[in-house]
């Protein structure tokens, strides 16, 4: 589904991708763990498209067409979803109606019907109890005066909306506390099927008890040091990152 | 070529007009030429004409030859708001069109007649009311209104009367044949307990230049209620000066809203005077431009009395090479104690060419009062657009939902539905919206 191959990015002047080879298939949920400042949130928004990260090298072949090429909004319309860290808040739109505009858009690009306010909102409730989100909360502004928690829950909400083939998802677990994890989680799990696949970005394995995943990668310093099966999270939760990096240094 | 700023044109132009015969317009017209001879319109070296060039821009597009277009417009439907229900006021080029004209509230509801005709035939409120507003000496825009107007509209509310139906004025410029001056003059007295709405909408048709002053007084008598909306939507050659005085007696209400979408150069002195005690007043403003239009919004809101509270909130989105101005006085006398007052100004430009200068002016001589001011001027925040597309949207319909999000606060103002829904019509074609 995804093959990213030597991927290389900066911002500014400063280079934080250095060579990211990754492969993920259908129906896998890979985590990228790893310290402060390794480039795991850069790798997240070079997927997704945000400008401010210039590729230098590499590639990302997404479903046998080159990922990068597209424009952010194309890249969702083909099927990539980012929950963001930082879910932004934005003042007089609010969650449905940016909701029915991003939906019809997307089905428009796909060459299907765009869905009347009825039937979309017949999809919205469906959905809405998936991630037991509250019609109130998505009536209001986009975010605004969100709590952390119910701004996760509405990132997931819009991701069970968009049913995309490959999920991000950053840092979803920052700012998360433990019942309000188990409700993300669980929402993503729910979405979960052998067609699509995720990436969980995370520091902490905490959220990988929610999300098990098949393969856990270590990022350190713009590239890929470890990859292993759950059980590397693990090791990672016990033993902290400065082991990995005291291998890195005697490589 | 007559240019403007000589003092002996003003006189020469004046005699040529048909004379006004009423005591209270002939001193007033007097008092203005002897100011604007004295004065002269201001130049940009003067402080409130700073960054606004309106009298060398007149000076260089206008033959300033006084004459009265009588014009071929056989319909004003195509100028009207839909699905308002309004009384319908037409000023052609200035003057009052009767002909084009439709009063549907009931004569004990509301009184409207040209100000020529109530000079006749309501004395004792043109004497108590007439040219007790406007300010002559501080603007020279206002002292030349004073000077040539011609024609204009009175209205009139009784006590404890709410006005049904809003009373739409439309201002129409036909510039189709040649160029267009012309001065507008306005009276509107609400009388204690009584609630009126006024819409004021200006549209000009034709190719020729077209430069348009009007000045308005507007008495609003204690718990009386004004809803006032202005509509700027001229065409690209439209110059405009708007004066605005709006008067507040005790424990009464006004709400305004001025939409400014296009013209060459439109000039709004908006001013209130918060002459009574438990007043609320929102003046909100959006002005949305491109191309080379200047908008200028100046306003004052004097508070002069104690325990009112006035809210003005004007936002901006320039595009092209547009230029907005706004300055906003807010006076707060010695006496008027327990003041709340606050006022906002946003910006938002869209190109590297547009131009935006903001100036908050405070002056409060009393000490127990809230007030704050604040004005911004940004660019479209970069990561909520990025959040939008990652969702699917195009940039033009993210920045679009942007836009809108950040307009539709100002329209608070405006409570009657159909002209909430045109407004939002104009607002939602400027941005091209299909959301």
């Amino acid at each position: 589904m995804l093959s990213i191959k030597n991927l290389q990015a900066k911002i500014g002047d400063n280079q934080i991708l250095n060579g990211i080879n990754l492969e993920v298939k259908p129906g896998e949920v890979h985590a990228i763990m790893g310290p402060n400042g390794s480039g795991k949130s850069t790798l997240a928004s070079v997927l997704a498209g945000r400008e401010e990260f210039e590729v230098t090298a590499g590639e990302a072949i997404y479903n046998d067409k080159d990922l990068l090429a597209f424009s952010p909004e194309d890249r969702a319309r083909e099927g990539v979803f980012l929950a963001f860290q930082y879910p932004v808040e934005i003042p007089g739109v609010s969650t449905i109606n940016f909701m029915k505009t991003a939906v019809n858009q997307i089905r428009k690009y796909r060459g299907q019907e765009t869905l009347d306010a009825v039937s979309f909102l017949g999809v919205m409730k469906e959905k809405m109890k998936l991630v037991e989100i509250d019609q109130s909360l998505l009536n209001r502004s986009l975010n605004e005066g969100f709590s952390g928690g119910e701004k996760k829950r509405n990132e997931i909400f819009q991701m069970a909306m968009l049913e995309p083939k490959l999920s991000i998802l950053d840092e979803t677990d920052s700012g998360l506390d433990i019942d309000a994890l188990k409700v993300v989680a669980t929402g993503v799990n729910k979405l979960r099927n052998s067609n699509n696949a995720t990436i969980v970005v995370t520091h902490y394995q905490r959220l990988l008890e929610y999300i098990v995943p098949d393969f856990v990668h270590v990022l350190y310093k713009g590239k890929i040091v470890k990859s292993g099966g759950k059980e590397l999270a693990l090791e990672l939760e016990a033993k902290g990152y400065d082991w990995i990096k005291d291998e890195v240094a005697v490589a | 070529m007559n240019t403007v700023t000589t003092s002996k044109s003003f006189t020469d132009i004046v005699s040529s007009f048909q004379p006004l015969t009423f005591k209270e317009a002939i001193e007033s017209r007097k008092k203005a030429i002897e100011i604007l001879e004295r004065k002269g319109l201001p130049g940009t070296k003067h402080e409130e004409y700073r960054f606004t060039p309106l009298t060398r821009a007149l000076d260089n597009v206008f033959t300033w030859k006084h004459s009265i277009v009588s014009s071929g417009l056989g319909s004003v439907e195509p100028f009207l708001i839909p699905a308002l229900d309004a009384n319908v006021i037409v000023l052609i080029n200035g003057q009052y069109a009767p002909e084009l004209s439709t009063v549907i509230s009931p004569g004990h509801e509301v009184k409207i007649k040209s100000l020529n005709e109530a000079f006749q035939s309501e004395q004792e409120l043109i004497t108590n009311y007439f040219d007790k507003l406007v300010n002559t000496e501080t603007d020279a825009f206002a002292a030349l209104n004073a000077s040539f107007w011609q024609s204009g509209v009175f209205i009139h509310v009784p006590a404890n009367t709410l006005v049904q139906k809003p009373v739409l004025i439309l201002h129409l410029n036909d510039a189709r044949q040649e160029q267009v001056i012309a001065h507008t003059r306005l009276l509107t007295i609400l009388e204690s307990g009584s609630r009126l709405s006024i819409i004021e909408k200006f549209n000009t048709t034709g190719e020729h230049a077209a430069f348009h002053t009007f000045s308005e007084e507007i008495v609003v008598a204690e718990n009386a209620g004004l809803e006032y909306c202005k509509i700027q939507n001229d065409a690209g050659k439209t110059f405009q000066v708007a004066n605005t005085n709006i008067h507040q007696a005790d424990s009464s209400r006004v709400d305004t809203f001025t939409l400014t979408l296009n013209g060459q150069i439109i000039r709004n002195n908006f001013s209130i005077t918060i002459a009574g005690e438990n007043c609320e007043s929102h003046f909100n403003g959006l002005y949305m431009v491109n191309g080379n239009t200047l908008a200028d919004n100046h306003t004052v809101v004097d508070h002069q009395k104690p325990n009112s509270f006035s809210n003005e909130m004007y936002k901006g989105v320039l595009d092209g090479n547009s230029k907005a101005v706004f300055n906003g006085k807010i006076f707060v006398r010695p006496q008027a104690q327990k003041t709340n007052a606050f006022q906002s100004n946003r910006n938002i430009a869209l190109s590297p060419s547009a131009a935006i200068n903001t100036k908050p002016q405070l002056e409060i001589w009393a000490d127990d009062v809230k007030c704050s001011h604040g004005c911004t001027i940004g660019q479209l925040d970069e990561e909520a657009v990025f959040y939008l597309q990652s969702r699917g949207i195009d940039k033009e319909t993210a920045q679009g939902m942007m836009l809108y999000a950040f307009t539709a606060e100002t329209l608070k103002t405006i409570s009657n539905e159909a002209l909430k829904a045109y407004v939002d019509s104009l607002i939602s074609e400027r941005l091209h919206k299909n959301f």
